[in-house]
């Protein structure tokens, strides 16, 4: 196999990454809503909250994007 | 992609100063368009009516937002921030939302600036920059104690400081990353819906009934979705500059 090829497949497997990435974000926002329906009082106070856990879930995805692109392009 | 290539316009490529070019290029026409719009969307609100209008009760909406979340992230204390989470937050917004506007429909193009990490990440440095100052101005030497937590046993400190300290310095490249690639992967994504439509309109129209049809549909719940990001990474960029001013603010 040449590097070429061996790039372009690693960068398809840091795609992988991008999937893992949306079980997270997804489970951010279902256990947000478990909590939130259980005691609807307390959930409005942690919506910041809900959002860092999102921005950590999120970039932890991207991030694999960003090694794709530098496989690619770099 | 071309959508994303930096032009320098008005035959501005060869300005320069000290050996670095400073053309004006596309970015910086829709930082001035986001920056006057900015401007003019506030300038608008600023009657100070006692009964508000629609346009003053929108403006207000956005600032008593961005003073709720400070009140609620950083305390009392960061009442004084509120100009530049504000500024920060709405410059994002409307660079987002204009990156997204279609005018390609009349003919001019759209620039995303967000969607490169030297405009992000500058504003990352800025939010970093702000918070080192504030922290070393208030409490001093006492600051580095952010990296060593209460109670934390003697055994664990020079682990634990690494591992803080690595978490603390990332904190601009994540901030700057997170904006910029979410906006590049959301108008990459687009851009790679949208051949789908064309080339297969070009092949005729079976194959433009199988995947174009439902490529064009995807695409247009993906730019509803494009719009929900465009918010959401602004916000999350002012709330974690939040989070890290109350850092510098209070200590842990």
């Amino acid at each position: 196999m040449d590097a070429e090829a061996a790039k372009l497949l690693g960068a398809g497997l840091a795609a992988i990454g991008c999937g893992l990435a949306s079980i997270g974000v997804g489970s951010v926002f279902a256990k947000f809503l478990e909590g939130a329906l259980r005691n609807p009082g307390a959930a409005d106070a942690q919506q910041g909250r809900l959002f860092i856990g999102f921005a950590g879930a999120e970039l932890l995805g991207l991030l694999s994007f960003v090694v794709a692109a530098l496989l690619i392009f770099a | 992609m071309h959508q994303f290539s930096i032009q320098p316009l008005f035959g501005s490529e060869g300005w320069s100063i000290a050996g670095y070019n400073i053309a004006f290029t596309n970015s910086t026409l829709w930082m001035a368009i986001a920056a006057v719009t900015l401007a003019f969307f506030v300038a608008g609100g600023m009657k100070r009516q006692l009964v508000p209008g629609r346009w003053q009760m929108a403006v207000e909406s956005f600032t008593g937002f961005i003073d709720g979340m400070l009140a609620a992230n950083v305390g009392p204390g960061g009442k004084k921030y509120v100009p530049y989470i504000f500024s920060l937050f709405m410059f994002i917004l409307f660079a987002n939302f204009l990156g997204l506007l279609p005018l390609g429909v009349i003919g001019l193009h759209a620039f995303t600036f967000t969607s490169h990490f030297s405009a992000t990440g500058v504003l990352a440095v800025l939010s970093f920059a702000i918070v080192l100052i504030v922290g070393f101005a208030k409490h001093k030497l006492h600051f580095f104690s952010l990296f060593v937590p209460h109670g934390t046993p003697v055994i664990m400190i020079p682990l634990i400081f690494c591992v803080e300290l690595i978490s603390f310095l990332v904190r601009p490249f994540s901030l700057g990353l997170r904006l910029f690639v979410a906006m590049m992967a959301g108008h990459v994504l687009l851009e790679v819906l949208s051949s789908f439509v064309i080339s297969s309109g070009n092949a005729g129209i079976g194959l433009f009934a199988i995947a174009g049809l439902p490529s064009f549909i995807l695409m247009v719940g993906i730019c509803a979705l494009e719009l929900l990001v465009a918010g959401i990474q602004a916000y999350v960029f002012a709330l974690l500059t939040c989070v890290y001013l109350n850092d510098a603010e209070n200590l842990h």
